[in-house]
């Protein structure tokens, strides 16, 4: 009785803090919009026993997953939100792969400080943080007034309000949820075993190629996913550091919820992009077992 | 066991209410007030006052909509304010609470009563027009000294937007009043709600979009004030207190707001107690205490914005009663017009058409 308590804590979180929310979402997606508190119809009426949740069943349908085939901009969205997200996971893994070899070749004593620069940033606000980077991009911004200063530039760059922008602040923000998967999965790495590689004849170089990164392998689908995500929905970021011409799936979102009141059209949306990002995993974790199993 | 659990949840739900019953919270747009005030009114009373701020309509009522907002006065425009009275958003209010209602201003009211009948949910804080606000210097610069600067052309005729482009256009993002204003320069009805009138903004919209910088709802105060933009299509107050802000940093930058003259939209900022208000008995202190005529003097005073309250008008300052651009005159009051709320299916066209000019998808 005891462990089946235990077993089931992440069960019951799992249910009460994804399943019921998405449950509710899906619900709502399948609703149509009202001028009314909350701004939807049908709203499940318990009271009525029976014949009121056939009556809720019945006004249910799929006519917000068609409303979205039929414009072009959801589509567009999720593609551009795509993009974004596969290419910010590409760079961030550029820039934290490096970062997390450089820790876990540190000597022993200087690990812990170099852990905690990494996270320090966390200290502070993530909205705080991205404001200033509206500070350090924006024309007459620090990084322009440095460029224009060593001369490498005449005229201001334009970076705020651009993608690049969104790349750049995606890039910082999520660093840390690359290094610290991939610093795991090198730290645990046997020196022995690269000794041995160079014994055999192998240079650093393929031994990097043939055993570090093999091993850290883990590591880094692990980031890829802890950074590819939340970028895939941010909607922070892009609409903070984005132009008007960043199309993001968050954004799209916002503008259903806010602009149109449209509860259900937003709910469809949010599912579409739940499968999007589930399917994915799904396979991805498939794939995983399989390998495992050839293994045995 | 039970006893004493039933009575923790006695004594957790009085001091509930003991908390809320001094308390109240107020959701207002940013800079919308004098912050003396908000003290004052807490010396006065003795009720704690939670002062929170937004700086779009579509923010204020989703959380109307959603219900649970915790708030006790709400701020919303009046075709906002009829949608979400029509929704059952508010609670009708107690006039016998609200004893310096007699100092509203008659003409207002018949106004805001097109969104509120009988005035019976709300009473009018502010009231003002959406305009353009320039540098004068630089507009004149890029446009010649017969600049257009009191006409829906300097915005939305492409050839001067080319030549701002470089000193900086912000655009209020804020659809529902652009749409309008585009309607009105190609000469149809602004308050229009036929969506294929309301499709050929597109062309003139899209045309302009590229030489804007921005289109948002605030920041437009302090780039204007700063200089960093020429031109913003923006509210009345706002522009004038970046003028102000600009007088009082002494760097040369001279504002100026105009109403166009082909009509420019008059709208009407309403306070409004919710129906699930925690606190409705201090939101009509609070109500009676902005109508005071003394304390609405100070609001506008402040903010630049004309009010819907007569008695205060003995004690406004010569700048705010005296500047056509704050309280226009009768002959520019007839070319204002207003407009009512978007059905469903036709805020769908307005939004959409909204994120193709600004996207371009």
């Amino acid at each position: 009785m005891k462990r089946f308590g235990l077993i089931s804590v992440p069960y019951l979180w799992l249910l009460a803090l994804f399943l019921v929310p998405f449950l509710i979402v899906l619900k709502i997606s399948l609703s149509d919009t009202a001028l009314a508190i909350p701004p939807y119809t049908p709203t499940l009426d318990l009271s009525a026993g029976w014949a009121g949740v056939r009556e809720w069943l019945s006004g249910l349908d799929m006519e917000n997953f068609t409303w979205l085939t039929e414009d072009d901009l959801y589509w567009k969205a999720y593609l551009s939100s795509l993009k974004i997200a596969v290419l910010s996971t590409i760079f961030t893994l550029l820039v934290g792969f490096p970062i997390a070899y450089g820790m876990s070749r540190a000597p022993d004593e200087w690990r812990p400080t170099l852990m905690m620069l990494i996270i320090l940033p966390f200290w502070t606000s993530f909205l705080i943080r991205v404001y200033a980077w509206k500070a350090i991009l924006s024309q007459e911004g620090f990084l322009n007034q440095l460029l224009m200063g060593i001369g490498i530039i005449n005229e201001p760059l334009t970076i705020l309000n651009t993608n690049t922008a969104v790349y750049i602040g995606i890039v910082y923000t999520y660093l840390p949820f690359m290094v610290l998967p991939i610093y795991a999965a090198l730290e645990r790495l046997d020196e022995s075993l690269l000794e041995a590689a160079e014994d055999l004849g192998c240079s650093r170089l393929t031994a990097f190629w043939l055993i570090t990164l093999p091993l850290s392998k883990q590591g880094v689908i692990a980031g890829s996913f802890l950074v590819f995500i939340p970028a895939m929905g941010e909607f922070v970021i892009p609409s903070l550091l984005g132009g008007s011409k960043t199309l993001m799936i968050g954004k799209v979102l916002y503008e259903e919820f806010f602009a149109n009141r449209d509860w259900p059209v937003a709910s469809a949306v949010a599912v579409i992009l739940l499968l999007i990002l589930i399917i994915p995993i799904v396979l991805f974790q498939r794939n995983e077992e399989k390998q495992r199993e050839a293994g045995k | 066991m039970k006893k004493s659990w039933l009575m923790m949840s006695a004594a957790l739900v009085m001091g509930a209410t003991a908390a809320t019953a001094d308390e109240v919270r107020v959701y207002n747009w940013s800079d919308y007030i004098d912050e003396e005030l908000l003290t004052k009114f807490e010396e006065e009373t003795g009720i704690d006052l939670i002062y929170d701020v937004f700086d779009s309509n579509e923010v204020l009522e989703t959380k109307m909509l959603a219900g649970g907002s915790g708030y006790d006065v709400v701020v919303p425009t009046g075709s906002f304010l009829q949608r979400q009275i029509t929704a059952g958003a508010f609670q009708p209010l107690d006039l016998t609470k609200l004893p310096n209602h007699g100092n509203m201003w008659d003409v207002i009211a018949e106004r805001t009563a097109t969104y509120d009948p009988d005035n019976a949910y709300s009473i009018n804080y502010m009231w003002g027009t959406t305009g353009a606000g320039v540098n004068v210097a630089k507009v004149k610069e890029a446009l010649g000294e017969d600049a257009p600067i009191d006409s829906l052309a300097l915005i939305f005729d492409p050839a001067n937007m080319e030549k701002l482009a470089s000193c900086g256009v912000h655009i209020l993002d804020a659809p529902t009043e652009l749409i309008p204003a585009a309607l009105a320069y190609l000469g149809e009805n602004p308050d229009s709600h036929d969506p294929d009138v309301i499709a050929k903004t597109e062309p003139v919209l899209t045309a302009i979009a590229p030489y804007v910088q921005k289109f948002h709802s605030s920041e437009y105060i302090n780039a204007l004030a700063n200089g960093d933009i020429c031109v913003a299509v923006g509210w009345s107050g706002d522009v004038l207190q970046a003028r102000d802000r600009a007088d009082e940093a002494e760097n040369g930058v001279e504002i100026a707001y105009n109403a166009f003259k082909e009509g420019s939209l008059m709208w009407f900022d309403q306070m409004a107690i919710p129906v699930d208000a925690p606190n409705p008995e201090a939101a009509h202190t609070f109500l009676n205490f902005i109508m005071d005529e003394h304390n609405m003097a100070a609001a506008s005073n402040y903010v630049y914005y004309a009010n819907g309250n007569k008695a205060s008008q003995a004690h406004l300052e010569e700048d705010v009663i005296g500047d056509p651009a704050i309280y226009p005159t009768e002959e520019a009051l007839g070319t204002l017009y207003t407009t009512t709320p978007y059905p469903a299916k036709v805020q769908r066209v307005v939004t959409r058409l909204w994120t193709k000019v600004k996207s371009g998808t």
